[in-house]
């Protein structure tokens, strides 16, 4: 008895004291506001140096193409990537052939690698993104052996 | 005395209820007619910022919709609807033709079910978050749900059953769900007077035995038990680990006006099933084989598809038979829940009739078998006097008690139908310590883990039956109402009401960390077996196969390969046999194409589903994705030609340019 009596003092008091105040929860204001937003327009780099961001920072390639890894590579290609990249033509999106003489191979390997962060953060990925109605390249999944693959059957094209 | 203080706690409710009212008629607060008794900081305790993941899932049985719904604690946040034996065109469930197989049953294929009481899976007493395990009611069926994909994985009709409600109740290693049947029925069934229930019903306990690493179920065997009707069950643990136990109500045998008729007797009976016993009878062929006519459905998550199988006999014991397999216990007033507690020594029941709850002892009830102190037998079934196996009374903590969970710290709490409340009180010395209103009528409760050897016992989650003013009103239809309680402190606290779909009955909880890191993301394309899998767009083709017109189609974003068509002609049945290509997180796809009688398709990545399409009229008819998949999926669309009946209009189809593959 005495203890019901309590809560319903509780109770009284609590509404007295809060019944009206704000809607929301002081919680809610949780966003971070020392994110700010990145500007639109970025100064474009040099996309031969550019290695975009993402796991790959620095790759090796071979003085002549590795044709058992551009084999392994192809066979990838087809299966995961022909939905939207043709060889040779501009299809989705652009053609991979002579990617390598307008991009550098860690780029290249990032934007199979991580396109949802490339297309956030990397200048000349945005501007792609534009270029191509705003169609965004798909993230396969593809692990980074088999992104060095694709990349070497790209040296074939 | 006790009355008394019912009265005035009554009156002090009544005048905390005006007290609200009249306060809470400031600025937009629009509270409820009760607000319980909600503390202060209750908001902040159930409070989970935007980004923040739940501590617990919970999944609650989806009643009469036939489905479960999978919700965080403490937020109440409703997280996925897992459709089971309800179809749902909002994921294709029931309609494509991969998952129509899962809802075949003897009777032909089924839309609905009634769903109650979901059992997650259990290793050494624990839950173990691999699957979770749900009872159709009406047409006797369990069913098994993945929980690395939250989809149902397989359904088996249960035969010689009437109503599957005291199901699935499952061991502490699952090693079987069970399925206790709640009406009694001729087995097999036959053409009979209803009025020779007495000679001719029988209520048929299945024991369904779980494939330790694929969960495959499989009735191992059928306890055929006098004509009760089976209500609910708990399976033994630690030491009473073998045995499961049974509610039973309408030992009068009646078959009309059971509301008066099945509350003429005091007590009732609990069956208590030695399954290991029934283990050694069945090695030594003790069994019968009687034909049953039942569907068992698996689906594949390598085909994507499910698969029906006829089944046509099942293994039955007769407890006249097998003596040690089946003892009857008197328990009081029409027991409803039964709930065996942590340490597995107390059955704990609750006569729905009785102000009491009565408390089995398991280990007197092992020497009362040793010392044969019976008071009979119905049917060769010995009834053990109830003096004998009486553990314990909780005397007078509410009227109407029904389902009992536990916290792991010896106490246990009651749902109290009638008295509208949960009653918390102590294992062993069945003294109450607490209890606070439900709002209102509160039928299941459900601790996370409370069914277990192991308890998580932060929060106890009231399934309420009535929701009346709890929300705003929206017609004479109103959601069903749950509730929130803290029970880590010395009294429990009301944090949160939420509403819930369906008519939930039973739920069961979890720690989101022992499912979280098992989910599924998407499936491996180069995994895909479904027999109609387009791989690449290499592969998109259509195919005639005299009126039927099997369409190998793909989809990415944003487009469809083929997604222009020619050549469909009027009286086709054309299947869309759909490959979503994507291999990354929650970038499904859907398709639906105009005047489709059945449903869209929704496809996971990496998935392939089917739906058939006959068009019934000539013309162009168009196609699209339904999920909004990127800034294109607008442009995700296509046409398919529909040409009359014999027509000569060639079958072509492109994507882009139009060069037509013949
Ligand atoms: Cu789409």
């Amino acid at each position: 008895m005495k203890n019901s009596v309590l809560n319903l003092l509780t109770i009284i008091v609590l509404l007295a004291a809060f019944g009206c105040s704000s809607d929301k929860p002081e919680a809610a204001a949780t966003g971070d506001s020392s994110v700010k937003p990145k500007s639109m327009v970025a100064e474009e780099p040099d996309p031969m140096t550019n290695k975009g961001v993402g796991p790959i920072t620095s790759i090796e390639l071979g003085a002549s193409v590795d044709q058992a890894l551009a084999d392994k590579g192809k066979a990838i290609y087809e299966a995961k990537c022909t939905a939207c990249h043709k060889p040779t033509e501009k299809f989705i999106g652009p053609a991979p052939k002579g990617i390598l003489d307008r991009r550098s191979p860690e780029w290249v390997m990032n934007m199979i690698l991580a396109p949802e962060k490339m297309v956030k953060e990397d200048p000349i990925a945005k501007k792609l993104l534009m270029e191509f109605n705003g169609s965004p390249m798909a993230n396969q999944n593809l692990t980074q052996d088999e992104a060095r693959q694709v990349l070497e059957y790209f040296r074939t094209l | 005395m006790k009355k008394q203080s019912n009265q005035l706690s009554n009156l002090l409710l009544a005048a905390m209820v005006a007290l609200v009212l009249v306060l809470s008629s400031c600025g937009k607060a629009n509270q409820g007619p009760t607000s319980g008794a909600l503390s202060g900081n209750a908001a902040s305790k159930v409070y989970v910022a935007p980004g923040q993941y739940d501590e617990f899932y919970a999944f609650m049985s989806g009643g009469f919709s036939g489905q479960i719904a999978a919700y965080g604690l403490p937020s109440g946040r409703l997280l996925k609807v897992i459709p089971v034996f309800s179809v749902d065109p909002e994921k294709g469930y029931g309609f494509n033709e991969e998952t129509k197989p899962l809802l075949n049953t003897s009777h032909g294929f089924i839309p609905w079910d009634d769903a109650h009481h979901p059992a997650l899976s259990q290793t050494n007493g624990e839950t173990d978050g691999r699957w979770i395990f749900i009872n159709g009611n009406n047409t006797p069926r369990l069913a098994r749900i993945d929980l690395s994909t939250f989809e149902t994985a397989e359904i088996l009709e249960i035969p010689n059953s009437g109503g599957n409600h005291s199901s699935p109740y499952l061991t502490q290693n699952t090693e079987y769900v069970v399925a206790g049947t709640r009406f009694s029925v001729p087995i097999p069934q036959k053409d009979v007077a209803i009025s020779s229930y007495a000679e001719n019903f029988k209520g048929a306990l299945s024991f369904v035995k779980v494939e330790p690493t694929t969960g495959r179920m499989n009735i191992e065997f059928q306890v055929l038990m006098p004509g009760l009707n089976f209500d609910l069950a708990s399976s033994g643990k630690g030491p009473s680990h073998g045995w499961t136990f049974f509610t039973s109500y309408n030992s009068e045998m009646k078959n009309s006006l059971l509301e008066v008729n099945a509350s003429q007797n005091d007590k009732d009976f609990v069956a208590a099933v030695n399954w290991k016993k029934a283990e050694e009878y069945l090695k030594a062929g003790k069994a019968k084989d009687f034909p049953a006519n039942y569907m068992h459905n698996v689906y594949s998550d390598e085909t994507h598809t499910a698969t029906s199988t006829a089944m046509k006999s099942v293994k039955v014991l007769i407890p006249s038979e097998c003596p040690g397999l089946v003892y009857l216990l008197p328990t009081p007033k029409s027991p409803h829940g039964v709930d065996v507690d942590p340490t597995g020594e107390y059955i704990v029941c609750s006569g729905k009739l009785s102000a009491d709850i009565t408390a089995h002892s398991f280990p007197k009830m092992l020497k009362a078998i040793e010392d044969k102190a019976f008071d009979g037998d119905i049917s060769g079934v010995p009834i053990i006097k109830f003096e004998s196996v009486l553990g314990g009374t909780v005397k007078e903590p509410g009227l109407g008690p029904l389902h009992t969970e536990f916290d792991g710290k010896g106490n246990a709490y009651t749902s109290f139908f009638i008295s509208s409340e949960i009653v918390k009180w102590k294992v062993g010395t069945w003294e109450v310590i607490d209890r606070q209103p439900t709002y209102y009528s509160i039928g299941h409760l459900m601790v996370p883990g409370g069914n277990s050897m192991k308890p998580e016992g932060k929060y106890v989650v009231a399934l309420n039956k009535i929701t009346k003013d709890r929300y705003l009103p929206t017609g004479p239809e109103l959601t069903q109402s749950a509730q929130l309680y803290a029970i880590d402190g010395d009294k429990m606290e009301l944090l949160l009401d939420f509403p819930t779909i369906g008519e939930p009955h039973y739920a069961q909880g979890i720690s989101a960390e022992k499912i979280k890191p098992k989910s599924k993301q998407f499936f491996k394309l180069s995994e895909n077996k479904h027999p109609y899998v387009t791989p690449t767009e290499k592969d998109a083709k259509v195919v005639r196969e005299g009126n039927n017109v099997h369409v190998y189609m793909t989809m990415i974003r944003s487009h469809f390969m083929p997604d222009n068509i020619e050549g469909f002609k009027v009286g086709d049945k054309v299947y869309f046999h759909v490959t979503n290509l994507e291999q990354d997180f929650d970038v499904p796809h859907g398709f639906a194409v105009m005047g489709a009688t059945n449903a869209e398709l929704l496809i996971m990545p990496g998935q392939t589903e089917t739906l058939v399409w006959e068009p019934k009229k000539e013309g162009v008819f168009p196609l699209y994705c339904t999920d909004f998949c990127s800034a294109l999926h607008q442009e995700m669309q296509g046409y398919a030609r529909v040409s009359p009946a014999g027509s000569a209009t060639a079958l072509k189809w492109w994507l882009g340019d139009e060069k037509p593959v013949q």
